[in-house]
């Protein structure tokens, strides 16, 4: 049961979380917090005109949380604006709905465990909210609550 | 070890009294429920489900003027929930015992209504660093409203509050100490009798949080010398949203009452309305009659196994699961107070508390994680949040040993 929740893909990229560092010619910063565990993200993405180049997070958080940057900020990379919101919608519904897993989530799939855990689903979606705010060009910090 | 101690090791029941809990009976996720959050809140034994069932079936009606005999009934009922806290608290009369929906109404009353009436710009009121937000929050937003100052007795690195500093804190200009009597957080059991000792020499008055308290250590208000102590019902084995706020009489009836309405008046007129007799003065429309029913015969649950059993054998428990619990490598227990209660907070080296308490949880281990509404507790220990295991009377040495088998498995699971 364990590991319908925390699947291989999920320890390893919490263990050796990729792109977790800062970015100094980031183009677009915003920051995360979940105060019901303290958690908090900052996410940097790099743009060119209207597709994401890079992005990378610093923060300190749960497994689920880390690995759901780390992935996160892989998968990103080369889409355009709009097909990094539409992901996240995807994600969104993977999390909390009962349809059937979507395409086009990858990897992302791995976090179909997390819908059966509804406490843990903000620390799955932590990354996603600040990328969201980050891409609007908000630079208040964003709360899951 | 003490006679006591000895004689509950041998004689205490424990299976016996589980058998009073139904809610232990289940499994989760396939195992049998290990409860370990009683601190968030106590599970509930027949005699407190039965009598808010009997009351809903047989008694039910509103309380205090009604002529008829259901009326009759609830009201005694009810009003035999004061008697009972009353001899809880050893308070010396019930017109001292104040129904409120729990410790943080407590709180929020004496802020409200003692507060407003006397504190000034540049008083001063004091709480310590371990409090829970319930018992900082209400007098930031007075301090701010009355333009007073709220200081903090800081703490050190076991978890204990530095009297010596408190003493430097206390000055003619202070009004009043706020202090928890148990800490949620730590465990830490603080020497409130001294500590309220020193807030009176200084002329100020001292309210306890007992919300933790009450259902570990006999309370004794009077010998406490306590001003203000206030606990929640749902915390000493009772339903929500009741709780009790002991006041000394004389303070009480020098504040104004805290909300309007039904059953706090005496005569009401357009013009002038004058308010009723204490306690009904604060206890303002139609209260939590059958909460405050199910908390009295969670009071009388309690007087019968005998709470100073009750504190040996959960004083047994912390021992036994602090030593488990130390062996652990790369667990750190955080709250090492010499004089400790049944909490053990804690947290594992790489190991996010989010994670410890869900994979306990699919061994149906109940823990809680987080900061456990005490923020400022977390940062002095530099953890965002810690997982926290918090004990009952109604715990075994053998659900200890399961809480350690299951951190053994989180570490292999993160390992
Ligand atoms: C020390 C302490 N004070 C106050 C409270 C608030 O109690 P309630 O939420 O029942 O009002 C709690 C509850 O967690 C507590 O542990």
């Amino acid at each position: 049961m364990v590991h319908e929740l925390y699947q291989e893909t999920i320890l390893d990229h919490s263990k050796r979380p990729r792109n977790c560092h800062a970015m100094a010619d980031a183009d677009r910063k915003a920051e995360g917090y979940n105060p019901l565990c303290g958690d908090k993200l900052k996410l940097y993405v790099k743009m060119e005109g209207d597709i994401v180049r890079d992005a990378s997070f610093e923060g300190s958080g749960c497994a689920i949380s880390t690995a759901s940057a780390s992935l996160m900020t892989e998968s990103l990379k080369g889409k355009t604006r709009t097909e990094a919101l539409a992901l996240l919608e995807k994600f969104h519904d993977l999390l909390t709905s009962d349809a059937e897993v979507g395409d086009g989530l990858g990897k992302l799939v791995v976090f179909c465990g997390v819908r059966d855990y509804p406490a843990r689903v903000k620390c799955a979606t932590l990354a996603w909210h600040t990328l969201k705010s980050a891409l609007n060009g908000a630079d208040q910090p964003v709360s899951t609550e | 070890m003490s006679t006591l101690t000895s004689e509950i090791l041998t004689n205490f029941d424990v299976e016996k009294l589980r058998e009073d809990f139904p809610v232990l009976k289940q499994q989760i996720h396939g195992k049998p429920l290990v409860y370990l959050d009683s601190a968030a809140t106590a599970q509930k034994p027949y005699a407190v489900i039965d009598a808010i069932r009997r009351f809903h079936e047989v008694d039910c009606a509103n309380i205090h003027r009604g002529v008829h005999e259901l009326s009759q009934r609830s009201t005694a009922a009810y009003e035999q929930t004061r008697t009972r806290a009353r001899q809880f608290l050893n308070a010396a009369s019930d017109a001292e015992i104040v129904f409120v929906r729990g410790t943080t109404e407590g709180v929020n009353l004496v802020a409200s209504s003692w507060g407003h009436r006397h504190l000034k710009a540049g008083d001063e009121i004091v709480i310590s660093a371990m409090e829970h937000h319930s018992n900082i929050v209400p007098w930031q937003m007075l301090c701010e409203a009355r333009d007073a100052r709220l200081r903090v007795i800081p703490m050190n690195d076991r978890g204990e509050l530095i009297l010596e500093e408190y003493e430097k804190l206390l000055n003619p200009r202070t009004r009043m100490v706020a202090v928890a009597h148990i800490s949620n957080a730590l465990g830490t059991v603080n020497p409130v009798a001294e500590m309220i000792a020193m807030a009176h020499r200084a002329g100020a008055l001292a309210l306890i949080d007992g919300a933790q308290a009450a259902p570990h250590l006999q309370v004794d208000v009077r010998a406490l010398d306590a001003d203000f102590y206030a606990f929640s019902g749902h915390k000493t084995l009772g339903p929500t949203g009741i709780g009790i706020l002991y006041g000394k009489q004389a303070l009480l009836e020098n504040m104004p009452p805290y909300q309007g309405g039904g059953d706090m008046i005496r005569t009401v007129t357009f013009e002038k309305t004058t308010y009723a007799d204490l306690p009904y003065k604060f206890e303002a429309g139609t209260p939590n009659i059958a909460g405050g029913i199910g908390l009295g015969a969670a009071l009388e649950y309690i007087g019968g196994i005998g709470i100073e059993r009750i504190a040996a054998w959960e004083h047994e428990l912390l021992r036994y699961g602090t030593e488990q619990l130390e062996r652990i490598p790369g667990l750190r227990i955080i709250g090492t107070a010499r004089e400790k209660a049944a909490v053990i907070s804690f947290v594992i080296e790489g190991i996010h508390p989010h994670d410890i308490g869900t994979v306990l949880d699919l061994e149906g281990i109940a823990v809680r994680t987080g900061h456990h509404c005490a923020q400022p507790v977390m940062d002095r220990f530099h953890v965002p949040a810690t997982t926290r295991a918090s004990l009952a009377f109604y715990n075994t040495f053998a659900e200890i040993d399961k809480l350690v088998a299951g951190i053994y498995k989180v570490k292999e699971v993160f390992a």
